[in-house]
């Protein structure tokens, strides 16, 4: 694989238990393509932490992945409130997730940590009533 | 231990996957918080849960974990097990409780096996 592949989805909010659909699509993709399985997990569990909390918190948003020969891209972006303190939502633990969720098996605060453990690289840029973009790249050894 | 050593320690039900018991559960999970479920890197593991939705299966797929046990006799619903068939999943419903199911897996040797990514 020469050249790069670039793969993008919406991400709707509607329906929590539909969550998880493009990382679902996306870990196939690469299976397919034949990418080391623990770069196909470590892509997978980020990328869903990442579209879960768009559901959670952000009623949807876009996800672009590009996937490179020697690295894969995440682009999570939303029109959601934005994180106001995004050291303090990055501590674990740390949730301002609705007790509905917490039910459902999510909002321990462990969404952010659980990106950064397995990203090799993770950026948030965020703006208060403006919304978020989550940047994250894993590389392929 | 296979999948069907699973079901027979727990005298489980098998809701689907009953084609794929003879594989390979090397590690095991306990746990109704699915992030810490997805903190943990397991190898070949089944998930015991109390957590009966849609997103259990999905957190299951993400991680490669080959065996889920529903405990306290929960039932998963035809969306789950559509999702589970088509992500060879196998799914188990047992109607011991978490604590007693984690501790008769451990009994017959199942270990916690996970290494913490830091």
């Amino acid at each position: 694989m020469s050249e790069k592949i670039v793969l993008n989805y919406d991400v709707d909010s509607d329906d929590f238990t539909r969550a998880g659909e493009a990382s679902s699509k996306v870990k196939r993709k690469l299976k397919l393509m034949g990418v080391d399985p623990d770069v196909v997990r470590r892509v997978a569990i980020s990328l869903y932490e990442g579209e879960i909390n768009m559901v959670i918190h952000a009623d949807g948003g876009t996800i672009q992945v590009i996937i490179f020969p020697d690295k894969i891209e995440m682009t999570l972006r939303d029109r959601g409130p934005g994180i106001e303190d995004i050291e303090l939502a990055m501590r674990a633990g740390y949730t301002t997730a609705p007790d509905n969720i917490r039910s459902l098996g999510f909002g321990a605060g462990m969404g952010l940590p659980n990106m950064k453990r397995y990203a090799d690289d993770l950026k948030i840029e965020s703006k208060v009533g403006i919304g978020t973009t989550v940047k994250m790249r894993v590389d392929i050894p | 231990m296979t999948i069907k050593d699973i079901r027979q320690a727990l005298g489980a039900r098998i809701i689907c996957g009953d084609h794929l018991i003879d594989r390979e559960v090397h590690s095991a999970c306990g746990s109704d918080m699915l992030s810490d479920v997805l903190a943990f890197v397991k190898d070949k593991a089944v998930l015991l849960t109390g957590l009966c939705n849609l997103q259990v299966i999905r957190t299951a797929e993400m991680m490669d974990i080959v065996c889920i046990v529903f405990v306290r006799g929960k039932m998963p619903d035809e969306a789950m097990i559509e999702l589970a068939i088509e992500k060879e999943i196998t799914l188990l419903s047992t109607g011991h409780r978490m604590f007693s199911a984690c501790g008769i897996l451990y009994e017959s040797g199942l270990r916690g096996g996970a290494s913490y990514r830091e």
